[in-house]
């Protein structure tokens, strides 16, 4: 697999000095791979943390900023970071109203976020909640598995959690505000090609030409099931369908919109592939109140989308048009 | 019969010295069911642990096992760290700011170290994890001193226990981890943590077994 690389093992570093390099208004700690808004702590506001495997970017370090994160822990690719990293991160960004740990349900991120809560409370004293987000509907028994994996919920809790601390509500509050975007928000992706990771250099999983994964993780996770290949029309439906069965999104005041690139796919693909979605949800009676269309939350170089539903009220809709000022994402003032 | 600091890290290095033995094992393994990152993961958490050694030699049991919990925390990532790690911290807990812990002790503090386990991975037998390894290992150590059998003997009966559970390993099916996204596909594979944690009692075996005969 060709990449723009130096040395396989220096991916991440060097990445981060790249961020550095290209944001000065944010900072970055080289020792614990940590990227900071650059007035941390921001006094009397909740600090709002998140990290995890790289290779998801924009996630996590593109997301900090004014009105999103205030630190994001960076991972080695694809495995979680150490809680070394989230204490380091807890410490910096508390200004006193303590810190919401954003987490993606994966077992690795869960454990570590978890011993490093621990190790707040033991070390520190910072007050911390953690709230975990798992909207990927292609795991269907979370009895019998470790649960919905954390996808693209994740960059939209962070935008609207993130503009909740930014109002200065306390910790409880901010927290409410995530779990209550968790819980209105599903998601389902799929993959046309593989990824592969840069240590490995090869691909992660074997896809034929003329087959698509279903249902596909952000780490090449294998999905509900490999269908032969399909036109968008066909790939819309088969992502919306589980969605639209797994949570009801008429009613209210509409839909966050948010189709995602998973790194390899062009944006010309995601507009047509947000046409049917757009389409489907017509069809069904949802209203869609605001879209977001790009790669946000991607899988290395792998090719495929991923379709996010957020049910969202009034207030969800005004904290998602606040201000954020973030490499990622950015509008307002 | 006690297990001395010495033996301690006699099985700490034993250990690390499998794990680099196993590393591409590992790594086979969990390529089939997981991310194929266990032998790496592993191998980068017990060679830090070992030059933790090397670099500042501890004094006491609750003293080494907790830099070698520590470490593998700080260097394992993934759900192999805090599962290590805890083991090891909760283990310290247990042992105390002794130099030496006769055979009950030492059970009590393997057995405190698996219920950390439990505790962060919230895992059950069956569910085709480490702890299907090493539980059976933590009954047997308690059995068969409770019957008598001489520590050293005891933690080699635990050793056959934990390789049996290893084995057993394989035509279950995954319900934790990220082999549980696979389902059915997880069945007649065997688990790699597991299969490192049947090394850690073979190691604690070989580690205090020949020390019997030492003065």
């Amino acid at each position: 697999m060709k990449k723009l690389i130096n040395d396989p093992a220096d991916v991440v570093a060097e990445a981060l000095l790249g961020i550095a390099a290209a944001h000065p208004d944010l900072r970055v700690d080289h020792r614990h791979k940590i990227v900071y808004r650059a007035d941390a702590p921001v006094s009397g506001k909740v600090g709002l943390i998140s990290g995890g495997g790289s290779g998801h970017e924009p996630l996590h370090g593109g997301f900090v900023g004014p009105g999103m994160l205030d630190a994001a822990c960076a991972g080695e690719v694809f495995t979680s970071p150490v809680p070394d990293q989230m204490l380091e991160a807890t410490k910096t960004v508390d200004g006193g109203a303590g810190v919401l740990h954003v987490v993606k349900n994966y077992t690795g991120d869960v454990m570590n976020f978890e011993m490093a809560a621990e190790l707040a409370a033991s070390e520190t004293g910072v007050d911390v909640t953690s709230v975990v987000v798992d909207d990927d509907v292609a795991v269907q028994d979370s009895l019998y598995t470790a649960g919905r994996r954390g996808v693209g919920v994740t960059v939209l809790l962070e935008k609207i959690a993130g503009a909740a601390a930014e109002e200065g509500r306390p910790l409880a509050a901010v927290a409410e505000v995530a779990r209550r975007v968790n819980g209105n928000g599903r998601s389902m992706g799929m993959a046309l090609t593989s990824c592969a990771v840069p240590s490995a250099g090869a691909p992660t999983f074997d896809l034929p030409e003329d087959e698509m994964e279903i249902g596909i993780g952000i780490h090449g996770e294998p999905g509900r099931r490999r269908v032969p290949l399909a036109p968008a029309r066909q790939v819309a439906e088969y992502l919306m369908e589980p969605i639209l069965a797994d949570l009801d999104f008429t009613g209210g005041d509409g839909v966050i919109a948010f189709v995602n690139g998973m790194g390899g796919t062009p944006l010309i693909e995601l507009y047509v592939m947000y046409h049917e979605v757009a389409t489907i949800l017509e069809k069904a009676g949802v209203r869609v109140a605001r879209s977001l269309v790009g790669p946000y939350i991607t899988s290395l170089e792998m090719a495929g989308c991923s379709v996010t539903l957020l049910k969202a009220d009034d207030e969800l809709l005004r904290l998602w048009d606040a201000p954020v000022r973030t490499p990622g994402l950015r509008w307002g003032t | 019969m006690t297990v001395e600091l010495a033996a301690l890290e006699r099985w700490i290095r034993g250990f690390a010295a499998l794990i680099g033995e196993n590393t591409a094992l590992l790594t086979r393994l969990d390529s089939a069911i997981g991310d194929a990152d266990h032998g790496a993961n592993m191998d980068r958490g017990m060679t830090a642990v070992v030059a933790a050694l090397d670099r500042e030699p501890p004094a006491s049991a609750a003293g080494l096992l907790k830099q070698v919990g520590m470490t593998l925390v700080s260097t394992v990532g993934g759900a192999s760290g805090p599962l290590y790690g805890t083991f090891f911290l909760r283990m310290a807990t247990a042992s105390g700011e002794v130099t030496s812990l006769d055979g009950p002790a030492f059970a009590k503090a393997l057995r405190a170290g698996l219920e950390g386990v439990v505790a962060r991975g919230k895992a059950e037998a069956g569910d085709k994890t480490m702890y299907d390894a090493l539980a059976p290992a933590v009954d047997e150590l308690d059995s068969a001193l409770a019957a008598g059998v001489p520590l050293g003997d005891a933690l080699g009966r635990a050793a056959e226990a934990a390789d049996r559970g290893r084995d057993a390993t394989v035509p279950m099916l995954a319900r934790k981890g990220r082999a549980s996204y696979l389902g059915e596909r997880s069945v007649g594979h065997q688990d790699p943590g597991a299969t490192s944690s049947a090394l850690l009692v073979g190691a604690a075996a070989a580690a205090v077994g020949p020390s019997a005969a030492a003065p």
